[in-house]
């Protein structure tokens, strides 16, 4: 805890003393909501037979199964799409013809501004796409904006002198682009690239609101079923650990390659390392909408 | 057009609701956040650790599974409230994992010698923390924190696909009366819009007022 040296003192036996006693008070707090929350589960019959016998049967297994299936597909098919839509609109925002410049950060901004889930139900009812492709196209359009804004700001942030001594020794803009900027922002990108994945992939879970097959909808599914008393607290507890491991695995991910980016930046020098989890900060731009990464 | 005159009284309805539930869930937010992020850097290890599970259980849990949670679950616990609680409870405690590391970001921008002046004055930890450090760290956080009540604003529309008592939730009526489907959606952007840019103006004002030079 490097912050909390600046906050308080490396504690003497007194002060360790009083906070062995806060811990204990703090952990006897903790170990009394849980009991309660273990009271209520058993009170209300969480645990009966019949609450939990439907996971034994093949054809519920199968369900969520495919439910789970049909999460990481969309998930897939998003993250691909959105990659494709930010390099793209990076590019036409960093463009030096002034209406692609303008189109694409009309675009970029109209995207980011937009609740995700009033462009999804938008497609899905207005424009009456299947709930697939409204759950990738809305994630598509929405995440594929913030990366833009990711990429823009990480080949912003390459230090002028790289393009300058470049274009100094005759490079096109592509060659710039694809020699130059475009290797040393991806290192320093990277981290918010996979923070902004682990947002699409838990706002996939929005594809139940529209009735797609997916892991969440697969659950409901089951919860709402009389046959086996309303199982709701199971399902809960089968479902949500799948869930915050898939995300937890994905942010570990980006926490590992930032810390392996941050290592190689102090031994080469390279441009900074956006910290995951943190968002960035707004682009160099007047005027901006503040990016919300939530 | 006649979309939103015709039906003025269900977007007016629905847009209020989207601002009381964005304003309730943001004072929740706020709160919980400072207080979990003043657990996360206390000198009691059992608070860090309980602040430590709270930020990575929300910020890695989908917020439609939270509501599903806590709309669809919490009665069957015996607990009941009106949608708009459970709305705010779902939204106010997943906003504030996000504020706390705002919050904690904020923090590690405030200069060491702040707090070892104010321990030499022989201010304790929550003086320190209360009087010094937090105040300096909410001036430094002040645009990510707009960022993420813009997110909150945003993701209150999850609430309107649980219960009509929000902005996106007006779709349902107003195409159950046979209007142009594509308009009411429009509308509805635009809702959206003042609201998100509201916020926007209001914190890029407060940022320029209370930043901090260093």
């Amino acid at each position: 805890m490097a912050a909390a040296s600046a906050l308080y003192d490396i504690p003497g036996p007194k002060t360790r003393g009083r906070h062995r006693l806060y811990s204990l008070l703090a952990l006897v707090g903790i170990a009394g909501l849980l009991s309660w929350v273990g009271y209520e589960l058993v009170d209300t019959g969480q645990f009966s037979y019949t609450k939990w016998n439907p996971f034994q049967y093949k054809g519920i297994q199968r369900l969520l199964w495919h439910g789970l299936l049909n999460t990481l597909k969309a998930f897939g098919l998003a993250a691909a799409f959105a990659l494709a839509f930010g390099v793209l609109f990076a590019a036409g925002r960093l463009s030096e013809h002034r209406p692609v410049r303008r189109f694409s950060t009309l675009v970029v901004e109209f995207f980011r501004a937009m609740p995700l889930l009033v462009m999804i139900f938008f497609i899905f009812v207005a424009m009456k796409v299947q709930p697939l492709w409204a759950l990738v196209a809305g994630l598509t359009l929405y995440n594929g904006s913030v990366l833009a804004e990711v990429f823009r700001a990480g080949i912003l942030a390459v230090p002028r002198g790289q393009r300058e001594a470049a274009y100094a020794l005759g490079m096109r803009k592509t060659q710039v682009m694809r020699h130059v900027l475009v290797p040393q922002a991806n290192r320093a990108m990277l981290p918010s690239i996979i923070s902004q994945l682990v947002v699409a992939l838990k706002d996939t879970s929005l594809g139940f609101l529209i009735t797609y097959e997916e892991f969440l909808h697969a659950g409901k599914l089951i919860a709402t079923n009389l046959d086996y008393d309303l199982p709701f607290i199971p399902v809960v507890m089968v479902i949500a650990p799948v869930y915050i491991g898939m995300c937890l695995l994905l942010s570990w991910s980006a926490y590992a390659v930032e810390r392996r980016g941050r290592r190689s930046v102090r031994l080469r020098g390279g441009p900074a390392v956006a910290p995951a989890g943190v968002p960035m900060g707004s682009p160099p731009e007047v005027g901006e909408h503040p990016v919300g990464q939530v | 057009m006649n979309v939103l005159t015709a039906n003025w009284s269900i977007y007016w309805h629905g847009f209020i609701g989207t601002l009381e539930l964005t304003a309730v869930s943001a004072a929740l937010a706020l709160a919980l956040g400072v207080l979990i992020a003043g657990f996360r850097v206390s000198p009691v290890p059992a608070l860090r650790g309980f602040g430590l599970v709270w930020v990575t259980l929300l910020r890695n849990t989908p917020l439609t599974l939270l509501f599903f949670i806590v709309v669809l679950g919490l009665p069957r616990f015996g607990i009941s409230f009106p949608f708009f609680t459970f709305a705010v409870l779902a939204l106010g405690c997943y906003t504030s994992a996000f504020i706390c590391e705002a919050l904690r970001s904020g923090i590690n921008t405030v200069p060491v010698g702040q707090g070892e002046a104010a321990r030499s004055l022989g201010m304790t930890f929550g003086q320190t923390l209360s009087l010094v450090v937090l105040p300096q760290a909410a001036r430094a956080v002040v645009a990510p924190v707009g960022s993420l009540l813009i997110a909150l604003a945003k993701n209150s529309a999850i609430a309107g696909s649980f219960s009509v008592v929000e902005l996106l939730g007006t779709y349902r009526p107003i195409n159950e009366l046979g209007y142009s489907i594509i308009w009411t959606f429009v509308w509805i952007a635009v809702g959206y819009l003042v609201i998100t840019l509201a916020i926007s103006v209001v914190f890029n004002l407060l940022e320029r007022r209370l930043a901090v030079s260093r």
